[in-house]
């Protein structure tokens, strides 16, 4: 049995016109310390994986095994890093992390111990500069290095990214990119990303999850990507193996789930 | 550096624009700072650099005069309205020449006391001070808990907003008869009313801060699996907060407005007595006086509101 199990997961949503099948036996068996892409086009439901795994929306059919015992609510050992960093405002980076800390840690770790637990997960993330700021002082980037922080800090089983970097521009997307991949060569978490990025699914992954397009959107395909780490974008830009695997993931999302409007 | 840039963006599902360009090499917090700099960089000046600083004293020097002398013009402009009533049309309206006799007065003096019919000023605003204070202090004990209720839940939101919308419109002192009856004295109706006033805006308020709060906070809530109290206390309560002050400084804006009606009616201490008092003494420079301490009274509550939205707001800390 694997790590992290999802088992033939359907979702269906009532709606006035009846239920919507947003996902259709949905099946992915994931080892410890993967790192998995989920990629696919807008709407085919790739968010819906991921809540079901964090324990936000509930399977209608199937279930989520973590470690082989079912998860069915959300809790800090699936941690979110969600797409619009949903950091609190009325709280510093600091306090950010740190609540998130005492909650977990509250009666494993003392205060101190807390505290340094916090700030070191901010330093992993570039971010012990700004302890005392307020997510509205500082930018885009830089608050999603905040969400991942908090994240980390939980020290979840398996951490859960939703398009973390959807947001942002295309350099401090990369910049972010770059440091998730150096926290995942110290750490080695297990993760389950959603994306839209193509690179971004080749450079970080260990497998790519293609999924079919909604309504019932299932995994389509998934591609192992065979690249040793460390990985640098400048040395893969004209690597054939990495370009080959972009290929791959194009072919499918362009030519056999073209998305019917773009058609 | 461009072909990195290019290849990242062409191969997007869903291109975005690329929309700074630091140098790639740069350490990451660098170059996060770097685009959020380059969005807050100010226009260059293109005025040479030694006389720049002058210049800006000299644009601030014309703000500032602009700010007094603006409003001066104003001011004369209704002295002047003002003086042309007493002088053409009335002379029931005292000369405004009469009124500032009269304010030296009045404002002189303000906690002389000769007895429950014959006090300063002073004494009259702040009794009235007090109601507004006891009915909105009432009104928020009570406001916020219900409007939150409201937000929470959907079946209590819809058990009571038609009563609220019912309710919200009507002038606070037809409640005053009501009052009267109940208390059977004059300064808890009168508190009664303030109380009706303000309790609207702070439900209303405290409601649609409480829907308003996005569902990623509670998600972030829910993965930290926070019981049902650190939610009130760690994300509700701070997330409504600036909602909340909006309603309180709207309330008591309004109360402020209606406690002198209310005092009018029901007499006592007070400056809206006071108003009534020297109107059936016919004292009109009395009642010009009291306008312009009652709108001074006006202003410093809503500073004091905005101290402290700016002291709880996180939007404008």
């Amino acid at each position: 049995m694997s790590y992290l199990n999802i088992s033939n997961v359907d979702v269906v949503f009532p709606t006035a016109n009846g239920a919507y099948i947003a996902l259709r036996e949905v099946h992915l068996e994931i080892e410890k310390g993967e790192f998995i892409a989920i990629i696919g086009h807008s709407g085919c439901g790739k968010s819906t994986v991921l809540n079901v795994v964090a324990g936000l929306l509930p399977a209608t059919r199937g279930g989520v095994l973590l470690e082989n015992r079912e998860v069915n609510s959300p809790g800090p050992d699936r941690a979110v890093v969600f797409q619009n960093h949903s950091l609190l405002p009325w709280l510093t980076v600091y306090e950010n992390v740190r609540i998130a800390v005492d909650k977990v840690f509250g009666k494993s770790k003392s205060k101190a111990e807390r505290h340094d637990w916090t700030v070191h997960n901010l330093k992993l993330v570039h971010m012990e500069h700004a302890l005392d700021k307020l997510p509205g002082a500082i930018s885009g980037g830089m608050k999603q290095r905040v969400g991942i922080a908090r994240a980390l800090a939980m020290e979840p089983k398996v951490l859960l990214m939703d398009e973390p970097f959807g947001a942002l521009d295309a350099l401090t997307r990369a910049h972010l990119q770059e440091s998730v991949m150096e926290i995942q060569a110290t750490l080695n978490n297990t993760v389950l990303m959603i994306t839209h990025d193509v690179d971004e699914a080749v450079l970080l992954s260990d497998r790519i999850v293609m999924m079919t397009n909604g309504p019932a959107a299932t995994v389509g395909e998934i591609l192992p990507v065979d690249l040793p780490r460390p990985r640098n974008r400048l040395e893969l830009a004209d690597d054939p193996t990495y370009n080959h695997y972009r290929a791959e993931v194009l072919r499918f999302l362009y030519e056999r789930q073209r998305r019917p409007e773009a058609a | 550096m461009s072909t990195v840039i290019a290849f990242s963006t062409a191969a997007r599902v869903e291109p975005q624009r690329l929309e700074t360009s630091a140098p790639m090499n740069m350490p990451a917090r660098q170059a996060d700072m770097a685009a959020a700099n380059i969005e807050r960089q100010p226009p260059v000046p293109t005025m040479e650099t030694a006389t720049a600083p002058v210049s800006r004293t000299r644009t601030r020097v014309a703000a500032i005069l602009r700010a007094v002398i603006l409003p001066t013009f104003t001011f004369l402009a209704v002295l002047a309205v003002w003086a042309f009533v007493n002088a053409k049309i009335t002379s029931d309206i005292p000369a405004p020449a009469e009124a500032w006799t009269r304010a030296v007065e009045v404002l002189g003096s303000p906690f002389y006391d000769a007895g429950p019919n014959d006090m300063g000023i002073g004494w009259q605003v702040l009794y009235s001070l007090g109601r507004v204070m006891a009915g909105f202090a009432l009104a928020v004990v009570v406001g916020i808990p219900v409007g939150f209720l409201m937000g929470a839940s959907r079946a209590i939101h819809q058990a009571c907003y038609p009563l609220v919308q019912i309710l919200r419109p009507v002038s606070p002192l037809a409640w005053l008869p009501i009052g009267l009856l109940v208390f059977q004295a004059k300064d808890p109706s009168a508190i009664f009313v303030i109380f009706i006033t303000s309790i609207w805006p702070v439900i209303v308020n405290t409601a649609a801060g409480v829907q308003a709060i996005p569902q990623d906070y509670l998600n972030v809530a829910r993965v930290l699996r926070l019981g049902k109290l650190e939610v009130t206390r760690r994300i509700l309560i701070p997330a409504t907060l600036p909602h909340i002050l909006t309603g309180m400084r709207l309330s008591l804006s309004v109360a402020w407005m209606v406690i002198v009606a209310a005092e009018m009616l029901t007499g006592g201490i007070g400056i809206g007595f006071y108003v009534w008092d020297e109107w059936n003494n016919l004292n009109v420079a009395s009642i010009i006086v009291a306008i312009g301490v009652i709108g001074l009274v006006g202003i410093l509550l809503e500073s004091v509101m905005n101290l402290a939205q700016r002291h709880f707001d996180y939007n404008r800390r």
